[in-house]
């Protein structure tokens, strides 16, 4: 009982007014004290939910019950055996809707145990205070694997072949490592010290890493079996931007997220980089997940006056991940929930100066549950704006699935695999991540490179 | 890094380099490109492949010095590196026996008009060339066309070199004398609008190349959409080259001009 009287512990962060001014995490990270004390929170449930809240099924209780006995190399060591990148996931994972969901806390109206933030803090104090470690490595078998791309189901598929003895090499289509964890997810979130601090660890198992390789491209898959590859692992991610396919659309100043994130954080736009970014005062996101509230946020962070986010549905029904909703607002994004854009207006020289937006209303749910939202007749509005972001969403990208024949692709483009095994109907190919899930998320794509390995593995074990 | 092999310059702001860059020769076909970037915190920037040669593993770029990062690309000397290069982008031409192929290039845009038009001569067209420049020192590549056509016409602005006048004027002089089965052409939006517009009149398929701004070159950021036939495209993907007659030059412009 005293277990449950304790309060969450609250993440200590940036304030906002500071933290707008720069790119330092926001998230500051708990304090050894604040990590037991939250540890002790957690009641060892003998039929622990939170385990099948989590797409991996870490060993919650095991690793937390080693933070509360202070025992954090151990506890880094227990989630280390289901997911190779837990500074990532306790960072990035959409916990109030996976682990700590089902945490026995909130059936008895308490918040749950702050899973996402203890993760965090293994892995963080096995960052700074231990030797980085290869693991244990099974001996060099020679075998040759290729992985397409090098996202967070790249990277965790290569780590897990490594460590079974295989020769792998990551080939990547841009001049940076790391998927959308680099390029995508801004440093405010997740800082590229922490992601380079994973591929480092691989480069010290023996991973080769060839970037400015596109396969399909540079490569093919014939070349990479002429080279001697005996399995791919496409982890090719779901780069590719939608649009509204509304008037003014191309107007100067309207731009995918992808545009805008990769100007910014691969590009180093107004940071020192040559490449440009378009700037102005007042911006409009439109878009309602993870990508549109990243985007709103390094809008301000670039120096606009003015940071509207434009969703059609409401603030319930958003996909983002709560707490960086909460972020935006604190930072003074202003919130336009159940608004959609209409068109896009521009000035005599082609950039866009105002948008229409239509008022919308929730009316009966649709096919995924949610309330759908419905223009409420007549009521539009134009708010000038100088630059719109669209953040609606990503799909997979066919570069690679059409560049190999006979491989099966669903209609919404992404690489069919089997479910259990992540293999493609071509046997010696495996996918994962996005190009298999649509746009999902770090530790499903982490996930799906694990489990490729495996089986993988089993395959070639088996010639 | 690739590093750049021989370096030579063709007039004052543009330069040829030929860099390192043995699986994109292999892989190459006329009409692809690349994204380069030189320096760390430099710029993602497409350049056509204008030539590769798979035996010595190299590829050569011809670039026009207009800003930031082609100004850096021309001051690199034998020896030195690009930071990466990427490729080859794009999807290649398609070359067939049309018959007569009429090749149209502006300024630097002669670059990637070469491969394409030595592989319409290699695939048993008539080649007509019209090369097109502000001024003599523009002409560029004018010995290697020559090479690759059966004919060549020059026209310059200011008529220092070949004949006096815009590029149409030579295209519709080609036109009017002789059937054309196809046209390709490259060069400033301008330029490529304006022989669509002649093409079209004379009922001449023609494909252009277009220049749009890129990114990542992989369609990942949708910065090079055109609007082709109604509908938005992507440049580094889908294309470089689109049905001339159905591209919106007027909106590709427009989004050229920051
Ligand atoms: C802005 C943004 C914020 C996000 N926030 C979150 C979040 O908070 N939490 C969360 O869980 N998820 C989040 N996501 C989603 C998450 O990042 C993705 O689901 C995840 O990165 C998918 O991993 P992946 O390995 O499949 O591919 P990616 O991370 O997309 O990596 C694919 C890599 O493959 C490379 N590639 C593509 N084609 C080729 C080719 N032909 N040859 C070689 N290389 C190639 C790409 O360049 C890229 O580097 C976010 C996504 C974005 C864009
Ligand atoms: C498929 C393709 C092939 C090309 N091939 C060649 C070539 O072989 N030789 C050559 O000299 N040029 C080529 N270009 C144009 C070349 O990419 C631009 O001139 C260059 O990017 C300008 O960069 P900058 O920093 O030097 O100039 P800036 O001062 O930044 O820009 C000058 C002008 O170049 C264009 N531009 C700027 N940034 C980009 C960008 N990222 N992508 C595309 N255009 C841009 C804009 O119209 C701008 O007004 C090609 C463009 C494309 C799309
Ligand atoms: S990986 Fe994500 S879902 Fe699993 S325990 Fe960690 S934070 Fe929760
Ligand atoms: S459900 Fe909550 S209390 Fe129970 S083991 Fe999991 S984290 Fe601990
Ligand atoms: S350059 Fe980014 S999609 Fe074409
Ligand atoms: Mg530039």
């Amino acid at each position: 009982k005293e277990r449950t009287a304790i309060e969450r512990v609250v993440m200590p962060q940036l304030d906002p007014k500071y933290r707008i001014t720069c790119n330092e995490e926001v998230n500051e990270g708990i304090s050894e004290e604040q990590a037991v004390r939250e540890a002790t929170r957690c009641l060892d449930c003998a039929n622990p939910q939170c385990v099948t809240g989590c797409p991996v099924g870490i060993n919650i209780p095991k690793f937390i019950k080693n933070i509360e006995r202070g025992h954090f190399a151990d506890a880094a060591a227990a989630i280390k055996e289901t997911s190779s990148l837990p500074a990532v996931c306790g960072r990035v994972c959409p916990q109030e809707k996976q682990c700590e969901s089902k945490c026995i806390h909130v059936k008895m109206k308490h918040p749950a145990v702050a899973i996402g933030y203890l993760e965090r803090f293994a892995a963080d104090w096995q960052r700074n205070h231990c030797e980085q470690e290869v693991p244990k490595m099974a001996p060099r078998n020679g075998i040759k694997i290729a992985v397409v791309g090098s996202g967070p189901s790249g990277l965790s598929f290569a780590g897990d072949m490594a460590k079974k003895g295989y020769s792998v090499t990551v080939f990547e289509a841009l001049h940076e490592i790391g998927g959308v964890l680099k390029y995508g997810i801004p440093e405010f979130r997740l800082p590229n010290a922490i992601v380079d601090y994973e591929i480092d660890g691989l480069r010290k198992m023996g991973v080769d890493f060839e970037k400015d390789i596109i396969i399909g491209k540079t490569l093919t898959y014939d070349d990479l079996h002429e080279m001697g590859f005996k399995g791919v692992f496409v982890g090719s991610g779901a780069g590719f931007p939608r649009f509204m396919d509304i008037p003014g659309e191309n107007l100067k100043g309207v731009m995918s997220s992808n545009e805008y994130l990769t100007r910014i954080n691969l590009m180093k736009a107004g940071r020192g980089g040559d490449t440009p970014v378009m700037q102005g005062n007042t911006i409009a996101v439109i878009g309602g997940g993870n990508t549109a509230m990243d985007s709103t946020r390094t809008a301000l962070r670039m120096g606009a006056k003015r940071v509207l986010l434009v969703y059609r549905r409401s603030e319930a029904e958003m996909p983002a991940r709560r707490e960086e909703v909460g972020h935006a607002k604190e930072e003074g994004v202003e919130f336009f929930t159940l608004h959609n854009p209409i068109e896009y207006i521009g000035d005599d020289k082609g950039f866009v100066k105002a948008m229409r937006v239509q008022k919308m209303q929730l009316g009966e749910p649709d096919a995924s549950g949610r309330r759908r939202p419905v223009p409420i007749e007549g009521a539009i509005e134009e708010i000038p704006v100088d630059i719109v972001i669209v953040a609606v969403g990503v799909s997979p990208n066919q570069l690679v699935p059409s560049s190999i024949k006979g491989l099966e692709v669903s209609n919404r483009h992404t690489i069919v695999v089997n479910d259990d095994t992540m293999q493609s109907n071509i046997a010696d190919l495996f996918a994962g991540g996005d190009i298999v899930r649509g746009g999902a998320t770090v530790i499903l794509a982490m996930g799906d490179g694990r489990k490729a390995a495996q089986h993988m593995h089993e395959v070639l074990s088996q010639k | 890094m690739n590093k750049v092999v021989s370096k030579e310059k063709f007039s004052e702001n543009v330069t040829k380099l030929v860099v390192e860059a043995p699986l994109i020769a292999r892989a190459r076909r006329a009409g692809h490109f690349v994204i380069v970037r030189s320096g760390e915190n430099g710029e993602r920037i497409p350049l056509t492949i204008a030539d590769a040669d798979p035996q010595a593993g190299t590829i050569t770029l011809v670039i026009q010095a207009v800003g930031v990062s082609t100004r850096k690309l021309c001051a690199l000397e034998p020896g030195d590196s690009l930071t990466d290069v990427v490729g080859p982008l794009g999807q290649a031409t398609h070359i067939e026996k049309y018959g007569t192929v009429l090749c149209c290039g502006g300024g630097v845009g002669v670059a990637p008009l070469l491969p394409i038009l030595r592989a319409m001569k290699a695939a048993g067209n008539r080649v007509v060339s019209v090369l097109a420049g502000r001024t003599k020192d523009l002409i560029i590549l004018e010995d290697e066309v020559r090479a690759s056509s059966d004919d060549v016409i020059i026209m310059t602005d200011d008529g220092s070199y070949g004949q006096k006048g815009l590029v149409t004027v030579g295209v519709e002089q080609v036109i009017k004398r002789e059937h054309v089965d196809y046209c390709v052409t490259i060069g400033p939006a301008v330029m490529m609008k304006f022989v669509a517009l002649l093409t079209k009149k004379y009922n001449v398929p023609t494909e252009a190349s277009l220049n749009a701004i890129m990114v990542d070159g992989t369609g990942m950021c949708g910065a090079c959409r055109v609007t082709v036939g109604g509908k938005t495209r992507f440049v580094c993907v889908e294309g470089p080259e689109f049905n001339a007659h159905e591209v919106d030059f007027d909106e590709l412009m427009m989004r050229l001009k920051a």
